[in-house]
C-alpha cells in the first residue's frame, strides 16, 4: 500500500466514526430524513464560506456551514409548529430551497470559483491526500485527516460527558426535562454536532452519501442489539468495514470510492436484515412458523383433553378429516407433541399424558389471564409465549 | 384546615396554537393526599402535570412546590409520563431506565455509580420486578413496563408524585400492585396526584381529587364532591356513576 492509500482509508475510517455516533441517536430519535435534509442545506453555508476563505477546509466555513445545518432544523421545527403541514413536509420544503440557494450562487460564480456540484454531492476522497497542511515547511498530513480527527475526537469527549443526558432525552423527553436536563440543549447540540460532522465529512464522502454513513451503520446495529453502548460501538465497526472494504471494491472495479462504500454499507445492511438473531427476517418468519405450530398444538391437546371419554375423537386419521388439518401441519404437531413427551400413541388412538395435560392446563390459564409469572419457565422452550 | 400546601398552582393559563387548553386554573393540593384529576379526553388533565413540571411552558399563571418555583425544587418531585410517550424499543434494560430515575440528583455530566445502581434494584424489588432487572425493555407486557415506570419514579425518592395514567393497559393484577405502592406513598407522608380515567374506582383509591374540563370544577375531598353534580358539570352530559361510598 502506497502512503496516499493508507490516507484515504484512514480519512474514511474516521469519517465512518464520526458519522456513526450522532448517526446511532439519529436512528433512535427517528430523525434520519433530517440528516437528509442537513446535509443538503449545508451547501449555501460551504459556498458563502468558500468565497471569503477560498478555502475548503478553513474553520470559518465550517462554521458557517454547520450554521446553515442548524438553521435549517429550526425552520423545519418553525414551519411545523404553524400546524399547517407535517414534519416531513416541512423537511421536503425547507432544504430544496437552502440547497438550490447554494446551486445558483455556484452557477453565477462558476468563473472563478473551484467548487463543483459533482465534488460536493460525491466527494472527492481519492484527490484528499494531495491538499497537505503544511506548518513552517513540516508535512503534517492531508488537510481533511485534520479536519475530520478533529471532529472526531470533539465528538467522542462529548459523548463521554453528555452520554447520560443523550440516553435519557432520546429516550424520554419528557423525563429529561423534569429532571431538569435541558432536552432542547441536547437536541440542538446533537444537531450541530450532526451539521459538522456532514460538513467535515462532505469533503471525503460527498453531501449524499454521508448520510449513508450516518443511518445505514446504526440501522444495521440496531438489528443486532438491546444496548445503546454495544449500539454505538457495532456500528462503528460496520462503518469502519465499509470504509476500507468499500475502498479496495473501488480500486479493484476501478469505481467511485465512496459509491462502493454506500454499496458495501447496503450489503452488510442486508445481510443482518436478513440473517441477524432476533428481528432478522428469517428469524422472524421462523418464529411466525414454530407459533403457529404451538398454537395447532395447543388446540390439538384441547381436543384430547375434552374427549378423554370418546376414542374416535382421538384417533390419528380424525386429525386429517375432523380438525381438518393439512397431512403436513397434523404430522408436525404430532411430532412436536410426542417429542415433548404430551402424547401417547397406541394402536393410533391419541393419549393425553399426564405432562400433556398439565400443560395445556397451564397454557389455558395463561392465554385467559395473561399472567405472566407462570409461563416464564415455558418461554424458554416455546415461541408461543415470548410475546 | 391548617394543611401545608405541596402544591399552589394560581391562574394557570395553557394554549397550543392560541387555543387555549387550560384556562386559568387555580389549585391547591395539600400535602399528604392521594389525588385523581379526572376529566374527559381534551381536559388538558396531561397538560396540566406538565406544566407543573416545566415540560410545557404556559403562557400565564405560576407554579409553586413548597413555597417556590419547580426549577428550584425538582428533587422534591418524581413524574411518570404515559406509558406510550416512550419507545419501548429502545435499546435498553430495565435496570437502565430506572437507573434514569437518578439522573436528577446527579445533575449534568456526573455518572450513576453502585450507589445508584443499588437504589435502582431495591426500587424493583418493590415493585416486584427485580426478576426482570436485565430484561430489553420491549420484551416486558405492558403492566411490566409500567411498574418499571414506577420503579423509576420511586428510585427519584422525591416528596411530590405526579403520575399521567399508571392504569392504563395494565391487567388486575398490576392496578392492585400499583394502587398499593401510591397508598404506601401515602402513608409515609407523601403527595401522589393521579390522571385518572376509571371513575368507578376513584372513592376506593384515592381520597382527594379534582374535576377539570379546561378549567377548574371542582377540587376536595373525594367523600365530600365526588358527585353527580360535579361529574355532569365536567363531562357535560347528564353524568350518573354507581358510585358506594
Amino acid at each position: 500500500m502506497s502512503s496516499a492509500q493508507i490516507e484515504i482509508q484512514l480519512i474514511a475510517c474516521l469519517v465512518a466514526i464520526a458519522c456513526a455516533i450522532p448517526g446511532t441517536f439519529l436512528v433512535l430519535r427517528k430523525m434520519a430524513l433530517i440528516t437528509d435534509a442537513i446535509s443538503h442545506s449545508i451547501l449555501p453555508g460551504i459556498v458563502i464560506g468558500f468565497f471569503i476563505t477560498h478555502d475548503l477546509s478553513s474553520p470559518l466555513l465550517i462554521f458557517l456551514a454547520a450554521l446553515s445545518g442548524v438553521l435549517t432544523v429550526v425552520l423545519v421545527e418553525f414551519i411545523q409548529k404553524t400546524g399547517l403541514v407535517k414534519e416531513d413536509t416541512a423537511i421536503g420544503l425547507v432544504f430544496p430551497a437552502l440547497f438550490s440557494i447554494g446551486v445558483i450562487m455556484i452557477a453565477q460564480n462558476a468563473n472563478d470559483v473551484h467548487l463543483d456540484i459533482d465534488a460536493v454531492l460525491l466527494g472527492e476522497l481519492a484527490f484528499a491526500p494531495f491538499d497537505r497542511l503544511i506548518i513552517q515547511g513540516m508535512d503534517m498530513g492531508p488537510k481533511s485527516l485534520w479536519i475530520i480527527g478533529t471532529i472526531l475526537f470533539s465528538t467522542i469527549l462529548l459523548l463521554f460527558a453528555f452520554f447520560k443526558e443523550l440516553k435519557v432525552s432520546t429516550f424520554d423527553a419528557g423525563l429529561a426535562a423534569a429532571l431538569g436536563l435541558s432536552p432542547v440543549v441536547m437536541h440542538y447540540g446533537l444537531m450541530t454536532v450532526a451539521s459538522i460532522t456532514t460538513v467535515g465529512a462532505f469533503d471525503a464522502v460527498g453531501a449524499i452519501l454521508v448520510i449513508a454513513f450516518m443511518i445505514a451503520p446504526a440501522a444495521t446495529a440496531y438489528l443486532l442489539t438491546n444496548d445503546l453502548k454495544k449500539m454505538i460501538l457495532l456500528a462503528c465497526i460496520f462503518g469502519i468495514t465499509a470504509a476500507i472494504s468499500g475502498y479496495w471494491l473501488a480500486h479493484g472495479l476501478d469505481a467511485s470510492i465512496s459509491g462502493s462504500m454506500t454499496t458495501i454499507l447496503g450489503i452488510i445492511f442486508l445481510i443482518v436484515y436478513l440473517f441477524a438473531p432476533n428481528r432478522g427476517y428469517f428469524s422472524v418468519l421462523y418464529r411466525q412458523r414454530q407459533q403457529r405450530i404451538e398454537v395447532s398444538l395447543l388446540t390439538f391437546l384441547l381436543h384430547l383433553g375434552n374427549h378423554v371419554d370418546d376414542e374416535n375423537e382421538r384417533h390419528v386419521k380424525h386429525l386429517n378429516d375432523h380438525i381438518n388439518w393439512q397431512k403436513v401441519r397434523s404430522k408436525s404437531v404430532l411430532d412436536l407433541a410426542l417429542k415433548n413427551n404430551m402424547i401417547t400413541i397406541k394402536n393410533d388412538i391419541v393419549s393425553l399424558t399426564e405432562k400433556g395435560q398439565h400443560f395445556t392446563k397451564e397454557a389455558i390459564d395463561y392465554i385467559i389471564t395473561n399472567k405472566n409469572s407462570e409461563i416464564e419457565k415455558m418461554k424458554d422452550r416455546f415461541f408461543l409465549f415470548r410475546g | 384546615m391548617e394543611e401545608k400546601i405541596a402544591v399552589q398552582i394560581d391562574d394557570l393559563t395553557v394554549a397550543y396554537n392560541y387555543k387555549p387548553v387550560l384556562w386559568d386554573i387555580d389549585l391547591a393540593i395539600p400535602e399528604g393526599v392521594l389525588m385523581a384529576i379526572v376529566g374527559p379526553n381534551g381536559a388538558g388533565k396531561s397538560t396540566l402535570i406538565k406544566s407543573v413540571l416545566d415540560i410545557i411552558k404556559p403562557i400565564a399563571g405560576s407554579v409553586k412546590i413548597y413555597d417556590k418555583p419547580y426549577q428550584k425544587q425538582r428533587s422534591l418531585v418524581a413524574y411518570v409520563p404515559q406509558k406510550g410517550s416512550v419507545d419501548w424499543d429502545f435499546p435498553t434494560t430495565a435496570l437502565d431506565v430506572v437507573m434514569m430515575g437518578t439522573y436528577g440528583s446527579l445533575g449534568w455530566i456526573k455518572r450513576p455509580g453502585q450507589k445508584q445502581k443499588k437504589a435502582a434494584l431495591e426500587a424493583l424489588e418493590k415493585v416486584g420486578m427485580l426478576a426482570f432487572k436485565s430484561r430489553q425493555i420491549s420484551q416486558l407486557s405492558g403492566g411490566q413496563q409500567q411498574r418499571i415506570f414506577l420503579a423509576r419514579a420511586l428510585v427519584q425518592n422525591a416528596s411530590i408524585y405526579f403520575m399521567d395514567e399508571p392504569f392504563q393497559g395494565v391487567d388486575a393484577t398490576t392496578e392492585k400492585a400499583i394502587i398499593n405502592i401510591l397508598k404506601e406513598l401515602r402513608k409515609a407522608g407523601k403527595t401522589v396526584i393521579v390522571v385518572h380515567h376509571d371513575l368507578q374506582t376513584v372513592p376506593e383509591y384515592f381520597d382527594w381529587v379534582t374535576f377539570l374540563n379546561v378549567k377548574k370544577i371542582a377540587t376536595g375531598p373525594v367523600k365530600d364532591i365526588f358527585n353527580d353534580d360535579n361529574l355532569t358539570k365536567t363531562y357535560g352530559i347528564n353524568y350518573k356513576v354507581s358510585v358506594q361510598q
